[in-house]
């Protein structure tokens, strides 16, 4: 197992150096520049700018210098904040979006598992039609249309929580209901399917023939085998709530690290661009690592010497 | 299998000369048509459709009603026989905005979900009847991709191609085709085995013409259940640049820019938000219920 992870550890610097460079491309070989906007700047001003970060040097040496900072935790200055190192403004936004998508996350785990084991232990009863319906109008309902109607019901209308900002856990539901229920919907549906496949097996039947209650044989059991297939989904989920939080950040006006990329991937703000997809990256890459060790835990079937 | 059956089954042995060989694609055609749900969303699917390629030009021809022309003095009108859905603030009449953003919304969702089957088929076949290191090589590109935050990837693109539809759905497609890559490749991986390709090779048949006559054309099944759930997957991503602004620019109306008027307003004008938002969300329904139906009826054991 230490040798598994430290090999997959290993396997993640080449990656991760691909990445840069994919990224530090795309990003600088894009026609414009972050002193292109609706105002012209004199020369002599430009110059002076892109001496201060650096951009007047030719692109390798600059990719050095950006992963030598990089490696020293410093990810360089923002171009449309000046006063604000790209640092400051991931650690200002990116918890909030953190925080967002953990809500989102418990939310669907807790409404996704409930109705997939509905679905597969009343499997083809009213139930399971039911559970399974929901699951897919829940897939089909679009955030940006969700968390609009539950703002005009929830606070406008019947008033129990606040409509957009940002202070206290009120603030967190609806954003992270609206971020999670497309989520809901996969995991119901992940959690019916893995459950369907182990409910018919020998190790079930085992269970049965030494007399465990049904309570125990489905949340013991039958649920180990039905979580398989949802938290190898966790990865890319967890990836896409925090990338899908962009629109929710904006519907409810949540200052979270979504509308800086935006306005950072319109502004050529290079290096706040660059900053939050490594940071996005290098998160996933740790959280898909994580999914795999998980996933062994959970099945005894895997070998990972 | 009960009596009845089993007397059938052996009626139809005695009978050789009246079984007629039924295709994979026959079967899984009758299999689809038994599924009334999956009729039904193909229905709404043909029936938003049509209306969304004909609808503007009849309410047009007959009404004279525009997408885009605005009428000020009219303003936003509340839902009623003249217009079913209302008019926007600019007094668009809102049915007509939203057929024809329905219709940038399937053709960018079909465009997108066409390239993104494309480029993945062929680059899951090739790596994976390369194989060795060139096969390593391709499918761990594809890990280094999937680990990149697809969404924000596509943001860049968009803000470096431009915002014009034919890009647009380029971006997507350029970015969605890595699901299509890992499912030919597991595919091909086990079919490449087999004797036909084995007596294809064995007759002198070029890799090129092995991987695009014999394996590709055996991949259809999958590629085809993966296509129809990428299709509404396009459609959201569309209609979540749109919405951001960053897709189809105003005064061309998308489901997702429609939906941001909407609710920007939907305090006052409550139809600007829940007809395009009910629209999109039919549609997607319609859609993933559709893949859902030719996923079970293709391959049976992958039913859930």
């Amino acid at each position: 197992m230490t040798r598994y992870l430290l090999r997959r550890l290993l396997e993640l610097v080449p990656t991760a150096l691909v990445i840069i460079l994919a990224s530090f491309a795309l990003v600088r070989l894009a026609p414009g520049s972050p002193f292109s906007s609706e105002k012209e700047i004199p020369p002599e001003i430009r110059r002076q700018l892109e001496a201060k970060y650096g951009f007047d040097r030719p692109l390798p040496e600059q990719f050095a210098r950006y992963v030598g900072n990089l490696l020293r935790g410093d990810l360089g200055l923002s171009t449309k904040y000046p006063q604000r190192t790209v640092n400051e403004i991931i650690a200002a936004g990116f918890p909030v979006t953190l925080s967002l998508a953990a809500v989102a996350l418990v939310w669907s785990l807790l409404v996704g598992i409930t109705a997939g084991i509905i679905g597969a232990v009343r499997q083809n009863t009213a139930w399971d039609h039911a559970a399974m319906t929901t699951a897919l109008v829940g897939i089909s309902v679009p955030s940006f249309v969700l968390g609009p109607l539950l703002v005009l019901v929830v606070s406008l209308r019947l008033h129990l929580l606040p409509p957009a900002g940002w202070g206290d856990w009120r603030h967190l539901i609806l954003p992270g209901l609206t971020l999670g229920t497309i989520y809901a919907g996969s995991i119901a549906r992940l959690t019916r399917g893995g459950m369907l496949e182990v409910i018919r097996s020998d190790y079930i039947r085992t269970a049965r023939a030494k007399g465990l209650t049904e309570r125990l044989i489905i949340w013991r059991h039958m649920l180990r085998g039905g979580l398989l297939p949802v938290i190898s989904y966790l990865g890319p989920a967890i990836a896409s709530m925090l990338t899908g939080s962009v629109v929710v950040e904006k519907i409810f006006n949540v200052p979270g690290i979504g509308p800086y990329f935006v306005d950072a991937a319109f502004n050529r703000d290079y290096f706040l661009v660059m900053g939050i997809v490594l940071l996005y990256a290098f998160f996933l890459l740790l959280l898909n690592l994580v999914v795999d060790v998980l996933y062994g835990l959970l099945d005894p079937r895997i070998d990972y010497s | 299998m009960t009596r009845a059956d089993h007397s059938q089954a052996t009626g139809t042995l005695s009978a050789p000369q009246l079984v007629a060989g039924t295709s994979l694609w026959q079967d899984a055609w009758r299999r689809l048509r038994k599924n009334a749900m999956a009729v039904a969303s193909g229905l709404i699917i043909l029936l938003v459709g049509l209306a969304c390629l004909v609808g503007p030009l009849v309410l047009h021809a007959v009404w004279g009603y525009d997408a885009q022309a605005q009428d000020l003095a009219y303003g936003p009108q509340p839902p009623s026989w003249q217009h079913p859905f209302g008019t926007d603030f600019y007094g668009r009449d809102l049915l007509v905005r939203v057929l024809v953003g329905g219709r940038v919304s399937l053709s960018v969702g079909l465009l997108a979900a066409i390239v993104a089957a494309t480029i993945g088929t062929i680059y899951g076949a090739v790596a994976s009847y390369a194989g060795g290191m060139v096969d390593s090589l391709m499918m761990r590109t594809v890990d280094i991709l999937y680990a990149l935050p697809y969404m924000f990837l596509v943001i860049i693109l968009v803000t470096i191609l431009g915002k014009s539809l034919l890009l647009l759905f380029l971006a997507l497609g350029a970015v969605g085709w890595l699901l299509t890559a890992r499912v030919v490749r597991g595919q091909v991986m086990s079919l490449k085995e087999q004797d036909f390709v084995l007596a294809a090779r064995s007759v002198g048949t070029p890799g090129r013409a092995v991987v695009f006559r014999h394996l590709i054309p055996n991949t259809l099944g999958p590629v085809i259940v993966t296509f129809t759930l990428t299709v509404p997957s396009m459609i959201l991503q569309e209609a979540f640049l749109s919405f951001l602004g960053l897709g189809v620019q105003p005064p061309s109306p998308s489901l997702g820019s429609l939906i941001n008027d909407g609710a920007n307003q939907m305090l006052v004008f409550w139809w600007t938000l829940v007809f395009p938002g009910g629209v999109m969300t039919l549609l997607l329904f319609a859609l993933n219920f559709l893949g859902d139906g030719v996923r079970d009826a293709l391959d049976p054991r992958m039913r859930t």
